[in-house]
């Protein structure tokens, strides 16, 4: 019975994730089109487009290899997974244990990994822009979420997030300068991750400004409805993981009851739109950077991350 | 007989195969017997060492006849010689397959032949030697093996030259490991490691020793800044031997510095490990942003094999400071990380050096920038070659995220270290461990997506044609293992376990006892790992996600042009190269790091010659350090040549006079 119960729970989070996240992706964009006095589409927007680009057929470009038409499914895929072990609603999710916090980095890594190389595969000049400009800011991003995995680790004692979520919710933490430190690190990662303002504009198809949308511009139908999606999840993700560590109350503790999953339910749905909302001013609010200022915005993230973790040696209550 | 009589045997099988491709080098079939005899005797060895390793035999000693007359050579097989025979066997018999197709293009076969058993047979001799003199004596016949062939493309200058650096830091490194062993074997000069073990050292001697066995064995493993012979010298070899060289003789330096450090040594304090963590640090962040801006396919292999000997050295240090502290529990967790490690690069290295090899005998061509497309006309090797690279860019569900994996959990128990600069460098050495990882992955996109991607930039690259099966078969072997040991990392680490506990006197956790073959380095709730249910909760979704879409949805598809923003140029130079996909990471990191320079030559107006755009970077421990040395070489040796013009009475002059200072020396001494 544990077992159904968990595996039940593992696989709405898996769903739930999946269904909410274009709904973030709309929210976000509905919220920037208000701030900007415009009306703008419906939050319903991406699963439409989602949808329609499954139906249509793909156009694939003459020279594409076969590791072009597979990428999109492990991307997802790998996203998709990576997403399924970060608590949304509940703790204590049936295969936590599969994988630590590492571990997710890293999964995003490969996701990241694949997606520049079929940037490459076709052999345009759009597509090596663009996987040279996602590895530099991948390469600066993925250690300096390390770092930050390194600070949380360190206070929780574990990497392995449910355990850290648990930990997190306990009266234990109390407020602490490294974790502050973290937050703001892994906030600029997840807006470099995410292709946001101002690394890169999700909005734009102007060449020299491009970096997620140059890798994908040669792809087409549902190749693209599944890297879509997966974008989608990893903001997801990102929301969700910020929202697990640093805001981790009223989510469900494994064991409770209905009611108390009603309310982690309750409790996320607030924070996505609290994520989105955010993420929505902060765009509005700032310029996009020059690329080859977006590593001194990023060794921002990497040097508090490191001085977050080396804090924890000063002392063990900062 | 003995698993020790064995390897003997198998051993001189190796050392009698080089006298018969001395004898029989001309004849053309002899080639490919005397790979596949290599190949079966490294299997051998390659099964020796894991039965050892698996049956936790006792350590077994041989003494042979031969070598200086009142010591002998004396063998012995314990745990940790048998792991490294292992990772020897396994990367030598890969070699040696490969070598029964690769070695069919060779020109000069009798240049490469003769050298190619001698070699493993020496590095053999190296992890199963007994007591100095046969380590050392292994150790300069394993160098100098490795110039040879080196040398076996000795017609080209860039080969000559990478020799000649090859055989000036060989000589070095183990004139270090021969004051080494002189320190350890203190007065008494007892050079068995038996002898050495059992005595007692001062901690100054100690220092000293540890600072020479980093230098000596750091140099074979190309740490920096003693790496600026690797780059040239791995890459000038053929490329079986490149993958010895990268994949299996630098782990064969590593275990010099293990036998000294953790064994010969006994315990040592904690300031021991430091040094040791941040040059490993160092030296994985130095060696891939190298990786990351060269345009050989071979030199961008040998950088990263300094970035992963850097990985490696790192949690060796890891190691040594959790056993200063009396934590030999995570002790052993940093050095499984370090085995794994080793063992782990060895097969993606041998793999990726093999797919290089691959590539140059399929197109004659190693620069990057000639390359591109070959996915389509080389599908198999292309398949091999990603399954390679996304293993050395540490990507799970393949093995090279496990190792590293590993060795950040030893770096996130650092808080259990005692010593405050510890305690401030390790997490430190954490995040360059993690900027190296990083790096790695965006080394390894441009190595794939320029040479294995896109549209073919060369003719030659467009004539391409797969290799032969025994090329590929050895390929397909070394690939299954990267996957193999990803997702059933638990039997590897069990496997090591002997290793650890015969050096440290702890081991790891059992690991293959855990459910869903999940690793638990320390406790459950600290950090677990399953790579199988990675690898299946992907290949599921990705599987079903793509059945569902293309049942539910749309799998109709057309072929077009492509699109590129509508200016598609069909001439393959406008494609991303090797120089541009580096371009970002160069100006963020290489300014300082590598004195990155670009230069634009502008023509004045109505002039109608071309703008250059030049781009130069520099090793910078080739300028501050190799270079100043080099010129006080060149000024002594200069200084000393007027002795070499003087009269007979002056000579005799100077031999009284020095004789008379030694005498008063002497005098003064006692």
């Amino acid at each position: 019975m544990e077992l159904i119960a968990g595996l039940i729970l593992q696989g709405l989070q898996m769903l739930v994730v999946a269904a909410l996240a274009p709904g973030l992706v709309g929210l976000v964009r509905k919220v920037k089109a208000r701030l900007t006095r415009r009306r703008g589409a419906s939050v319903l927007q991406p699963y439409r487009d989602i949808l329609r680009l499954m139906r249509k057929e793909v156009v694939l470009a003459e020279n594409a290899s076969w590791l072009f038409r597979v990428s999109p499914y492990m991307i997802f895929a790998a996203t998709w997974v990576a997403a399924a072990l970060v608590p949304t609603f509940a703790t204590g999710l049936r295969f936590s244990w599969t994988a630590d916090l590492i571990a997710i980095v890293a999964l995003l890594g490969s996701a990241r990994f694949f997606l520049a190389l079929a940037g490459m595969d076709v052999g345009t000049s759009f597509g090596g822009i663009g996987a040279s400009r996602e590895m530099m800011i991948g390469a600066l991003a993925e250690p300096a979420m390390l770092l930050t995995v390194f600070t949380v680790a360190l206070i929780a004692g574990s990497t392995q997030l449910s355990n850290v979520v648990e930990y997190m919710a306990s009266p234990a933490v109390g407020i602490r300068v490294s974790l502050g430190m973290a937050l703001v690190a892994l906030v600029i990662v997840a807006i470099a991750e995410n292709a946001r303002i101002p690394v890169d504009n999700p909005a734009t198809h102007l060449e020299l400004t491009m970096v997620h949308e140059a890798m994908v511009l040669e792809y087409s139908g549902r190749h693209l409805a599944m890297i879509e999606l997966a974008a989608a999840i990893k903001l997801m993700l990102y929301v969700a993981l910020i929202g697990c560590v640093f805001i981790p109350w009223s989510i469900a503790q494994p064991g409770a009851g209905l009611a108390a999953h009603l309310v982690g339910f309750a409790a996320f749905l607030a924070k996505i739109v609290l994520g989105g909302v955010a993420l929505a001013l902060f765009e509005t609010a700032i310029a996009k950077m020059r690329v080859f200022r977006v590593p001194d915005f990023l060794g921002a993230a990497l040097m508090l991350g490191l001085l977050g973790t080396l804090l924890m040696f000063v002392t063990r209550s900062l | 007989m003995a698993a020790i009589d064995l390897a003997a045997a198998a051993v001189a099988g190796l050392l009698g195969l080089s006298g018969v491709a001395v004898a029989l080098g001309r004849y053309r079939g002899i080639s490919g017997l005397v790979y596949a005899l290599s190949a079966a005797l490294c299997a051998v060895l390659a099964l020796l060492g894991g039965l050892v390793l698996a049956t936790r035999a006792e350590a077994a000693v041989l003494s042979l006849p031969i070598g200086l007359p009142w010591i002998g050579a004396n063998l012995r097989l314990d745990a940790l010689s048998a792991l490294f025979l292992a990772l020897l066997g396994t990367g030598g018999a890969a070699a040696g397959v490969y070598g029964i197709g690769y070695g069919r293009h060779e020109a000069e076969p009798q240049r490469v032949l003769p050298f190619f058993p001698g070699f493993l047979a020496a590095m053999a001799l190296v992890v199963l030697a007994d007591d100095a003199f046969t380590f050392l004596m292994s150790w300069e016949v394993m160098s100098l093996l490795s110039w040879a062939l080196v040398l076996a493309h000795h017609r080209a200058a860039a080969a000559r030259e990478a020799g000649f650096l090859y055989l000036v830091m060989a000589g070095f490194g183990t004139m270090m490991l021969l004051l080494a062993f002189g320190v350890l074997a203190g007065p008494q000069g007892d050079y068995g490691f038996d002898a050495i073990r059992g005595a007692a050292r001062a901690p100054a001697a100690t220092g000293v020793v540890l600072a020479l066995a980093l230098i000596g064995a750091g140099s074979k493993a190309g740490l920096v800044p003693l790496h600026v012979w690797l780059p040239v010298a791995h890459p000038a070899a053929p490329s079986h031997v490149s993958a010895l060289m990268s994949g299996v003789m630098t782990k064969v330096a590593i275990y010099g510095f293990v036998r000294v450090a953790f064994d010969l040594l006994g315990p040592l304090e904690w300031w021991a490990s430091p040094a040791v963590i941040l040059v490993g640090g160092s030296t994985a962040v130095m060696g891939i942003l190298f990786a990351v801006v060269d345009g050989d396919a071979k030199r961008v292999l040998a950088y990263s094999t300094i970035e992963n000997v850097g990985v490696i050295f790192a949690a060796l240090g890891l190691a040594l400071a959790f056993r200063a502290n009396g934590l030999g529990a995570l002790a052993a967790l940093a050095l499984t990380a370090a085995f794994a490690h080793a063992v782990n690069h060895m097969l993606f290295k041998s793999l990726l050096f093999m797919a290089a090899g691959a590539v140059l005998s399929a197109t004659g061509r190693r620069d990057l920038d000639a390359l591109g497309g070959l996915i389509h006309l080389m599908p198999v090797t292309a398949f091999l070659a990603l399954v390679g690279v996304t293993a050395i860019s540490a990507l799970p569900p393949l093995n090279g995220f496990v190792s590293e994996w590993l060795v950040f959990q030893a770096v996130l128990q650092s808080p259990e270290l005692r010593q405050p600069a510890l305690q401030f460098l390790v997490p430190a050495a954490g995040g360059l461990l993690a900027l190296a990882a990083a790096l790695a992955a965006a080394c390894f996109v441009r190595f794939y997506g320029v040479a294995f991607l896109g549209r073919a930039r060369s003719p030659e690259a467009a004539a391409a044609v797969e290799v032969d099966r025994w090329s590929l078969g050895a390929m397909a072997a070394l690939a299954a293992l990267c996957v193999l040991a990803g997702i059933v990392p638990g039997a590897l680490l069990d496997l090591m376990a002997p290793a650890a506990e015969a050096t440290l006197g702890a081991r790891m956790p059992p690991q293959l006892g855990n459910a869903w073959l999940t690793l638990v380095p320390v406790a459950e709730v600290r950090s677990s790992y399953s790579g199988i249910l990675v690898m299946a909760f992907v290949a599921i979704t990705a599987s079903a996600a793509a059945w569902l879409v293309h049942r539910l949805a749309s799998r109709r598809i057309r072929r077009g042009p492509a699109w590129d923003c509508g200016f598609p140029n069909p001439d393959p130079v406008t494609q991303y190269g090797g120089g541009s996909f580096a371009q970002p990471i160069r100006r963020v990191l290489g300014t300082a790091l590598m004195a990155a320079r670009e230069e634009v030559e502008m023509p004045p107006p109505g002039d109608m010659a071309p703008a250059r755009h030049r781009v130069t970077t520099r090793d910078l421990a080739w300028s501050y350090l190799y270079l100043p040395v080099a010129a006080a070489v060149d000024y002594a040796a200069t200084r000393a040549n007027a002795l070499q013009f003087l009269t007979i009475r002056r000579y005799l002059g100077l031999v009284f006079a020095s004789l008379i200072l030694l005498l008063v020396g002497l005098a003064i001494w006692n």
